[in-house]
């Protein structure tokens, strides 16, 4: 058995205001591993207790995640923007008729969307359409090439001008850099084109499996640290038709609030009474695990199962789970444990094995693993590990298993390739290179971004930096003045953030270079002048930062 | 001055209203005041059960959960039956090493004989790489997949097209993203697994109707018009969906389109047609059944199929009018929360669409293949054949059985002696939670290269088979 002690840092309260709920609403939170009496899982897998982690961890002993909050009239200012925002939408709409399709040959028929969904979408989100679903026609690692388009008519419809942008991608999920269309991954994929064909046609349980599949179900259970894994063909379905199958009307899920859509579809489909928790929050989360307990089901018969439900790195928020307390917890209330890793795996830890690894957790603990082969495998599909007898209920239960395509060849020998890589069991240290290299950019990066005095939420460690420009408007200059300057990154604002938190998010990868990322801030740090970004009230280190 | 003048002329003026009222208000009053406090108490402690601290702990203390999962038993078929497919899959397949003649899986063209699909998806790795990283929203719409929305909207004599990376979650997210919880939903019994998870995603109140039997669909239609009629308001904000396939993959039977248009028109429906098995397998062009059937495409309102087994990749798409279409690329879950399709799997899809343009001959060859497996397959033993017969997919049901499990075992057995002596057939399976468990049944698929002597060689084995292990 393993025991890990960590617990907020006491001396934070003081350096850095008020604490609520163990969550620092103006500053830091700290974890602080006071001992950390581990077993860890060495690089070619094996088990084995750890002395290196236990330094690591020393070394690290003042990690932190930040969720800085802005001054009360950018929230207010934030606010009325907003409002104003759909004040002239409303104008526009009683003046303008939009030359939008309207439907045909259904007179009579209660009307297909709703009225405030049609709005928002026709005369706020189109104001600023341009930022989203930009069409690339390259590869999207370090740098992607844009395919041009303008609009004519303020955002209805697009044209493309046949010109091609190249930018730096801090877009894309590419944190190990493995989107590549030459090297080893392209040629093995090329390569199972040729021996397997395209697709297989069959699903997993009837003729669909072949020796790539059994062969990455064995590498990833591996590459995981647990007895068995099983893979499927779309990460999204991994979560949308496996949680339906592990769970019931009668099992209660705590789900935390930043949790994806996948996670809440698939729960939805499960019948499964669902409450939320705090984002990271294990104060709330052990309030809310003691209620449902105690209170029981609400036709007072005890809840068959309780199962917690979070995400390793959080794809808008940037935070990396409180995983050590929240396995406290588990313990201690007979709870279960999901995680979903699509974020986290191969973009944390030192041996890019997610967060079990950033904390050398011993993965067993975590009962159910999930993740996606999308972000740092350069490839597509979904993953769940665990023990022996969970992944044999989900070979025979899983709706995706039964019924979904299995996963293409040459996708899955990417994933294959890449997994070896990173493992180093294609004899070299370039997956260990990779996953340095992704830690010193993501250091480096937040770093001088705090230098330059912009808020990012997250924790130190996560290569997902949500940079925070509150306002609506906001989202769309930043990310229109960042493509002038050759530089793509992704806007998320509401339905996707709450209103007052829009934001840029930067995605750091492995294939990134310091000049490259010197460039990024060097423009982030110019447009934080004339756009007002720089919104922190932190004390600034004004020491060069080392990469 | 004038407040200390003011003051108690008010007090006496609320002197006065207090006791010049009657006493009946003021007891109205007083018992309303007492409503609201007790509410907001009541409010407070709603849920939470009064307990001493030691009360609760003992409860923490005492609460066993159930395991996280039963244990499934070593023998279950699913653990069991591991067969490995090696090489390339058309229209023979290894099984576990024996070549068979493929009858299982759903490649119902035979578009191995165009080496120019593969050519092209191996060119598209080498400019794109595998995976696109990231959901369309965010630079993971690839311009190749434009190409093939654009292609197949044009296909399809469409508006629009949307592209999704997995063909289980192309209907499973339109569906919701047009249906809510107060819509009703009228679908075909047999619909398959992906419609009823679509369904149930929705969470719109559902009616399910015998199949294919247009007669009990239309009861159904009377039944909520009278509901109606009783409560004009609430319907007038309830949408009605109507949700068929174009050839059911679970019974290979194909729907009455025209008469499904009919009703849909009559009762104010919008139909969502599913196409996963007649997309590029029926109709002169290969454009699915509004094309067999000559309906006009403005009577279905969304059709979604399957780019996994006619166009031999991975992936599905839905076509529309834009109007309707438009809407997934904001509220189809799994177009927007998932990554891309990867944009090999996508060159791939275009150059099948290339062949079915320019050779759409190969439609024909599939139908004729279709009908003659269909006349020779009707004369098994102890078999009987379902399906329509230019349908690619059909089912081999037990003859006299009628216990599930023991047609199960029979099956599996079948299909398995069928694979040792080279034909391949799939026992189809479902998972016990489908709504209507379909009969146990052994899939036959067609492959548009099958021969006549092919076809009379799988009978051959399959009687041979079926006669000895029943």
């Amino acid at each position: 058995m393993t025991v890990i002690k960590s617990k907020n840092n006491k001396n934070t309260g003081e350096k850095v205001g008020e604490k609520i709920n163990g969550f620092h609403k103006n500053g830091f939170v700290n974890h602080k591993l006071v001992s950390v009496d581990e077993t860890c899982i060495d690089k070619n897998g094996s088990i084995e207790s750890n002395q290196d982690i236990n330094n690591q961890y020393k070394r690290d002993e003042n990690f932190k995640e930040s969720f800085e909050q802005p001054t009360l009239i950018t929230a207010c200012l934030t606010y009325l923007g907003f409002y104003l925002l759909m004040i002239i939408g409303y104008i526009n709409q009683l003046f303008f008729v939009p030359k939008v399709a309207t439907e045909k040959n259904r007179d009579d028929y209660v009307p297909l969307f709703a009225a405030f969904e049609s709005f928002y979408l026709r005369y706020v989100y189109r104001r600023v359409k341009d930022c989203w679903n930009r069409p690339i026609c390259s590869c999207p690692a370090d740098t992607v090439t844009l395919k041009d388009r303008v609009t004519k008519d303020y955002g209805w419809t697009f044209e493309f001008t046949g010109t091609e942008t190249k930018c730096l991608n801090l877009g894309s999920y590419n944190y190990l850099g493995f989107a590549q269309n030459k090297g080893p991954c392209a040629d093995d994929a090329i390569e199972s084109i040729h021996k397997y064909g395209i697709a297989t046609y069959s699903p997993r349980r009837e003729l669909g499996t072949n020796a790539l599949h059994t062969e990455l179900e064995k590498l990833t259970a591996e590459f995981l640290g647990v007895e068995d894994a099983i893979v499927f063909g779309m990460g999204f379905a991994t979560n949308a038709l496996n949680l339906p199958s592990l769970l019931s009307p009668g099992c209660l899920v705590i789900s935390d609030e930043k949790n994806h859509a996948s996670i809440i579809l698939g729960l939805r489909l499960s019948g499964a009474t669902i409450k939320v928790y705090k984002h990271n929050n294990t104060h709330h989360l052990e309030k809310v695990i003691q209620q449902a307990i105690v209170n029981g089901q609400p036709n007072g018969k005890p809840w068959k199962k309780i199962l917690i439900i979070l995400e390793g790195v959080f794809s808008m928020e940037g935070s990396i789970v409180k995983l050590p307390e929240i396995i406290e917890i588990k313990k201690k209330y007979g709870a279960f444990i999901y995680l979903d890793e699509a974020h986290s795996i191969g973009a944390t830890g030192n041996h890019g094995r997610g967060v079990c690894d950033f904390y050398g957790i011993n993965p067993k603990d975590v009962d159910i693993l999930m993740g996606t082969f999308t972000k740092s495998f350069g490839s597509a599909g979904g993953y769940i590990g665990g023990s022996k007898s969970l992944i044999s209920f989900l070979r025979a239960n899983s709706h995706a298993h039964c019924y979904a395509s299995s996963m293409a060849p040459a996708v899955t020998q990417q994933i294959l390739t890449s997994m070896k890589i990173i493992m180093g069991l294609d004899g070299t240290n370039e997956g260990k290179k990779r996953i340095d290299q992704l830690a010193r950019n993501t250091r480096y990066f937040r770093k001088r971004l705090a230098q330059i005095g912009v808020i990012t939420y997250g924790h130190e460690d996560s290569p997902v930096v949500p940079m925070l420009v509150y306002l609506f408007s906001k989202i769309g200059a930043v990310v229109r003045t960042l493509t002038k300057r050759q530089i793509a990154v992704v806007g998320a604002g509401f339905p996707a953030t709450p209103i007052m938190e829009g934001r840029i998010r930067f995605c750091l990868s492995a294939a990134h270079t310091k000049e490259q990322l010197d460039y990024a801030l060097q423009v982030i740090d110019e447009i934080g002048d004339s756009l007002g970004l720089k919104y922190s009230r932190k004390p600034r280190d004004l020491n060069q930062i080392e990469y | 001055m004038l407040q200390t003048e003011s003051t108690p002329y008010i007090f006496s003026e609320l002197y006065n209203i207090i006791f010049q009222a009657p006493a009946y208000v003021l007891f109205l009053e007083f018992s309303l005041l007492l409503l609201v406090v007790w509410i907001i108490i009541h409010k407070q402690s709603n849920g939470e059960k009064s307990l001493s601290k030691e009360e609760r702990e003992e409860i923490i203390r005492n609460w066993k959960p159930e395991p996280l999962v039963t244990e499934i038993d070593q023998n279950h078929p699913a653990l069991v039956n591991n067969h490995i497919i090696d090489g390339t899959v058309g229209k023979y397949i290894t099984v576990d090493g024996i070549k068979c003649l493929n009858m299982a899986t759903h490649n119902y063209l035979g578009l191995e004989e165009y080496p120019k699909i593969k050519e092209s998806a191996i060119n598209c790795i080498q400019k794109y790489g595998v995976g696109s990283c990231g959901p369309r929203g965010f630079y993971g719409t690839v311009d190749v997949h434009l190409e093939l929305e654009e292609r197949l909207a044009k296909f399809m004599d469409q508006e629009e097209a949307v592209v999704y990376s997995y063909a289980f979650s192309t209907i499973a997210s339109a569906i919701p993203a047009y249906s809510k919880r107060t819509d009703i939903i009228f679908a075909d019994e047999c619909v398959n697994f992906a419609i009823q998870k679509g369904i149930d995603a929705s969470r719109s109140r559902v009616v399910y109707f015998k199949h294919n039997d247009m007669r009990d669909l239309e009861k159904k239609l009377i039944e909520q018009h009278k509901l109606d009629l009783k409560n004009p308001k609430k319907a007038a904000k309830t949408r009605r969906f109507l949700v068929a396939e174009g050839i059911y993959v679970n019974t290979g039977e194909m729907c009455p389109l025209r008469e499904l248009v009919e009703l849909r028109s009559k009762y104010k429906l919008r139909l969502f047609l599913d196409e996963t098995v007649s997309f590029g397998t029926i109709g002169q062009h290969g454009r699915g059944i509004t094309e067999l059937l000559c309906v006009d495409k403005s009577e279905v309102d969304l059709i979604s199929a399957s780019l996994e087994n006619a166009v031999e990749s991975i992936g599905g798409f839905c076509v529309g009018s834009h109007f309707i279409v438009e809407h997934q690329r904001l509220s189809g879950l799994g177009y927007c929360f998932s990554a891309s399709q990867p944009p090999f799997l996508t060159q791939a899809a275009i150059s099948a669409l290339d062949i079915f343009e320019n050779e759409p001959k190969i439609f024909n060859q599939l139908n004729d293949t279709a009908e003659k497996v269909d006349e020779q397959f009707r004369y098994f033993s102890k078999l009987e054949l379902r399906g329509h017969p230019i349908s690619p997919v059909k089912h081999l049901y037990l003859k006299d059985i009628d216990d599930s499990d023991k047609c199960e075992k029979i099956l599996r057995k079948i299909a398995d002696e069928c694979i040792k002596k080279g034909l391949a057939v799939a026992y189809s399976e479902y998972l016990p939670v489908e709504k209507f468990p379909p009969r146990r049944s052994l899939r036959i698929t067609i492959n548009r290269l099958l021969t006549e002597d092919d076809i009379t060689n799988a009978f051959k084995i399959l009687e041979e088979v079926s006669k000895s292990v029943v």
